[in-house]
């Protein structure tokens, strides 16, 4: 009975404990639910996927009323796998949050912290369960709203400029996608996602789809943060609370890159998506110039979760990469860095929330030392920068290898030659952050500084453990995304 | 009998947490890696009777990629080189309590714990079974060995490491893991197979580039001019440059050298691709170069690097040039090399700790305070020309032999110069040790005399098993042949 409502659920439950966060006033209580409601969120993620069958769909009609009147849910396999990428991001961040959040934002705003984080999550995952173009539109302004508020909430005052960027830009793209999913309806009469890929095909070169098309790609680019459409994202991660910046890290750009798969591969078909090259060629050449130049930002940054942000626009480019090659081979590697990027960026960025609970920022500065002062933290650093780096036996290696034999099969050398540069300029910029957290003394006349609690160890711990478990068991991520890329590739599901 | 390699694998990281719980009992800490050690080689032992009978004992840990396992099987090049690092891991232990007290360091627990993890991952590369399988258990030593090599956390020591770092991951990961990738996409497998993979499956002009980006992409083989990396390590503890730049490190480098141009390319691809002889040309000009720059250094631990660095290339020169006697001398020059040279290091260790003297020109008369050291100098540096009954000779002759039959005289011409240069820097030093007065009247001159016993133990038994191995060579000639098919 519960079991065929299951998608409704993964995104109703999250969407109506949020005013109940508000309810409860207290920081603590708004925690205890939240957390809950993230954990139940990542088992319906996690029974989706099981249930799910190779190649097929759950359909869920919203209300009982049928498409195309109706909304409908679908859940393919591509969906499941990025439903469980949200959830778990989310469950794990909520586990960590209370500490940090008790330290980093004002008492008075927990109870509204959790609820905006909760109808952030619900709009997330409502982004990916949704077969419908315009319902995808009115989920991401769900999660995009609520995201501004809770970057807000960063101690810097600094919080605020950042969040009004993000919302600048974020609305943009918003927009274009508002006016992409217009055009579409106007031509085609239809939101439904099946339908539109049905009857797209027919209209052939038409004037209207192609300017919607142009909409849709620009402005999904844009809450990709795809280089260099990036602006936004070091600032907003770097200014947002610890919490907020590992839940968006893990969650918000990864739900962009689905939907940029849903709009390029489901509706319009790789055929017409990449016809004439011009759509693969651009996405390849900004993803290697975003993974060149941001890593190489990321160096010169003196904030480390700065930095890390830099990286994520670097790893933002990876994805894209194995995107624009159109292989099996190559969106397999996409989808494989999409679900370990989100476990080792969350781990590091976790790790950092950790520090700044502790010594009260994350400037290089202030990491001096922390080797010895928080060993258990640190070395949770170093095993998920090790994976940003892609060295054997972490998740990380998994994602370069497949790009990298992507780009092989495809007869690219020199892009293969690229991504693997990339990786040295992160070992640079994640070997700043080890020397000076191990080579260097806490300076002088600083307070002694502590172990992180146990209850922030845990989740951190949890998401390196997953990141060497999926260096070596690949049967979850390479598994499905093998074949993912293969329906994708195969047209309409 | 199938227990054994997991064992071998699995035992010194068992180690690890045992050497970080007793942190407070030093002796018992140490006890543990000496017993570790002693069981390891045992262990390895154990495996040679099977493999010297043609066995393959094989394990298979996991597939993280589909048709690419974590897989070991022991075969005798690997075998050869387990052998050598258990073994010396064992003396170095002993070394190593002597000279990490004698010189007061600290954070001795981490150096031990470390050591063992560089061991596991040394072993772990021997028994590879395929290129990712050893790309993984290289890049694992690598960061493993990296806290040992800036042990002293001085900036000195940072920048070392940085050196170290840059240079061994730059080209693991720039070229290695470049080169492992095109070999899976053009023939579909990593498997070291016997006779090579490649045949077949690539013209002349893409072997060529190939192996270029497997030889320079194994930086630890120290290739000019990727060999910067290994004088910058020399800001390491004695003991570390002893066993994992003299031993583990390097040897895992040219051992991978070997195991790629017999079981990726195969010999026959090497020869008639010509991409055999390219390379022999670059390996034959860094022994020259390095022993070139090795005659100018005054620090005796950076003079023995670049010793070192001219010596590793005789391996490489042994792969390149791709017949039997190139292949036996290669891996005989493994085991040969590394005898002779950790017992240089230890000597320049004992001398560090006995009188605090790092440089050649402070060694004026130091032979008559330290007589066993500096004997056991004079057999490992003698052993480093190639003079017989030592053990660099017998490996020097089977790469003559091979330069020889490939007809390549300009090597042949380097094999035979390069003793002269050889002996040019380190027959001073034994000259000035023994025959020069000791400085006298020279400000904060101290009385000193030999080393801790356990440091003198260690290099004379190296200094021995030196002598020892020029005569009894078999057990390594015997499984080097099985490299090439027999004797």
């Amino acid at each position: 009975m519960i079991d065929e409502h299951l998608p409704v659920l993964q995104v109703v439950v999250p969407l109506l404990a949020a005013p109940m966060c508000l309810l409860l006033g207290r920081g603590t209580l708004a925690w205890g639910l939240a957390t809950a409601v993230g954990w139940f969120a990542l088992y319906v993620a996690l029974s989706l996927l099981g249930s799910v069958p190779a190649g097929g769909e759950i359909r869920y009609a919203l209300g009982g009323w049928a498409a195309p009147w109706g909304i409908e849910y679908r859940v393919d396999r591509l969906d499941s796998y990025v439903l469980v990428i949200v959830a778990a991001v989310g469950a794990l961040v909520l586990t960590y949050a209370r500490a940090s959040v008790a330290r980093e934002i004002a008492r008075h705003q927990h109870a509204a912290f959790y609820a905006a984080l909760l109808l952030c999550l619900a709009g997330l995952l409502g982004i990916v369960i949704t077969g419908d173009a315009f319902n995808l539109f009115v989920f991401l302004e769900i999660s995009s709203l609520s995201s501004y508020a809770l970057i807000s909430l960063g101690r810097d005052r600094r919080a605020l400029t950042a969040s009004y960027q993000y919302l600048i830009m974020g609305t943009l793209g918003a927009t274009f996608i508002l006016i992409g999913v217009g055009l579409l309806y106007m031509v085609t009469g239809t939101l439904n996602m099946l339908d539109l890929a049905e009857r797209l095909p027919a209209l052939g070169d038409n004037r209207t789809v192609l300017a919607a098309f142009a909409f849709l790609v620009v402005g999904i680019c844009l809450k990709i943060a795809l280089f260099p459409l990036h602006l936004w994202l070091p600032n907003a991660y770097a200014y947002a609370p610890s919490v907020v910046t590992a839940f968006l890290a893990g969650t918000a750009t990864k739900v962009a890159i689905y939907v940029l798969l849903r709009f390029l591969f489901t509706i319009f078909g790789a055929g017409f998506s990449f016809s004439g090259m011009l759509l693969s060629a651009l996405l390849m050449v900004l993803a290697l110039l975003g993974v060149l130049v941001a890593s190489t930002v990321a160096i010169f940054q003196n904030d480390v979760k700065r930095m890390l942000a830099y990286s994520s626009v670097a790893q933002i480019g990876y994805i894209v990469l194995g995107i624009s090659l159109v292989s099996v081979t190559g969106l397999t590697a996409a989808l494989v860095h999409l679900f370990n990027h989100a476990v080792m960026k969350a781990a590091l960025f976790l790790a950092l929330g950790a520090v700044v609970y502790r010594v009260g920022g994350a400037r290089l500065e202030d990491m001096k030392g922390l080797g010895r002062a928080m060993p258990l933290t640190l070395a949770a650093f170093v095993a998920g920068g090790l994976s940003l780096i892609g060295v054997p036996l972490t998740a990380g290696f998994i994602s370069k290898w497949y790009l990298v034999l992507a780009a092989l099969e495809a007869g690219w050398w020199p892009i293969a030659l690229l991504v693997l540069i990339g990786s040295l300029l992160a070992v640079v910029y994640v070997w700043r952050v080890v020397e000076t957290a191990y080579m260097q003394p806490r300076p002088a006349g600083a307070a002694a500084v502590s172990e992180a609690p146990w209850h922030m160890l845990l989740p951190i711990w949890a998401l390196v453990v997953a990141n060497v478990w999926l260096g070596i068991d690949t049967d979850l991520t390479v598994g499905i995304a093998g074949g993912v890329a293969v329906e994708l590739l195969g047209g309409a599901p | 009998m199938s227990a054994l390699l997991p064992a071998a694998m699995l035992l010194p990281l068992v180690a690890v947490p045992l050497i970080v719980l007793l942190d407070r009992y030093p002796n018992r800490r140490e006890a543990v890696s000496l017993v570790t050690g002693g069981l390891l080689f045992a262990l390895v032992v154990a495996l040679v009777p099977d493999v010297a009978a043609g066995g393959r004992p094989a394990w298979t840990l996991a597939e993280p990629l589909p048709g690419i396992a974590l897989a070991f099987e022991v075969e005798p090049l690997g075998l050869i080189m387990a052998l050598v690092a258990s073994f010396l891991w064992m003396v170095t232990t002993v070394y190593s309590i002597g000279y990490m007290r004698g010189h007061h360091e600290k954070h001795q627990t981490r150096f031990y714990a470390f050591f063992a993890i560089a061991i596991a991952s040394t072993i772990g590369a021997a028994f590879a079974a395929n290129l990712v399988t050893l790309f993984v258990f290289y890049e694992a030593l690598t960061l493993s060995t990296f806290p040992l090599v800036t042990h002293a956390g001085t900036d000195e020591a940072r920048r070392a490491g940085r050196t170290y770092l840059g240079v061994l991951i730059g080209s693991s990961i720039g070229l290695l893991l470049l080169a492992i990738a095109w070999t899976w996409n053009l023939t579909g497998s990593v498997t070291f197979t016997p006779g090579g993979i490649l045949a077949g499956h690539a013209t002349d002009g893409t072997v060529l580039v190939l192996y270029a980006l497997f030889l320079f992409g194994i930086g630890k083989a120290a290739l000019m001019p990727l060999h910067r990396w290994l004088p910058a390590a020399m800001v390491a503890p004695t003991p570390v440059s002893a066993l994992l730049h003299a031993v583990a490190v390097v040897k895992i480098g040219v051992f991978s050298v070997l195991k790629v141009s017999i079981y990726i390319f195969g010999p026959a691809l090497l020869t008639s691709s010509g991409a055999g002889m390219a390379l022999a040309y670059v390996a034959a000009t860094t022994i020259l170069l390095g022993s070139l720059v090795a005659m100018r250094q005054d620090n005796l631990k950076r003079l023995l690097a670049y010793s070192t660095v001219s010596q590793l290339s005789y391996i490489v020169l042994g792969a390149t040039l791709a017949n039997a006697w190139g292949i036996v001398g290669g891996s005989l020059h493994i085991v040969m090399h590394a005898f002779g040279k950790i017992t240089l290091f230890f000597c320049a260790g004992a001398i560090l700790v006995a009188s605090n003297k790092t440089r050649v020109s402070q060694l004026d008369g130091i032979g008559r305070r330290m007589p066993w050291t500096l004997g056991a100098f004079t057999v490992g540096a003698l052993s480093m020309v190639g003079v017989p009954p030592l053990a660099g000779f017998v490996s020097k002759w089977y790469l003559l032999l091979g330069s020889i039959t490939a007809e390549q005289y300009f090597v042949v011409a380097v094999i035979i110069v390069r003793p002269l240069l050889n002996a040019a820097y380190f027959v001073p030093i034994i000259y000035v040790a023994f025959f020069r007065p000791p400085a006298s009247g020279v400000h904060g001159e101290r009385e000193y005399g030999e080393a801790p016993l356990p440091m003198v133990a260690a290099l004379v038994a190296t200094a021995v098993l030196t002598v020892t191995l020029f005569f009894y060579p078999d057990w390594a000639l015997a499984l080097a042949e099985q490299l090439v098919g027999g004797p």
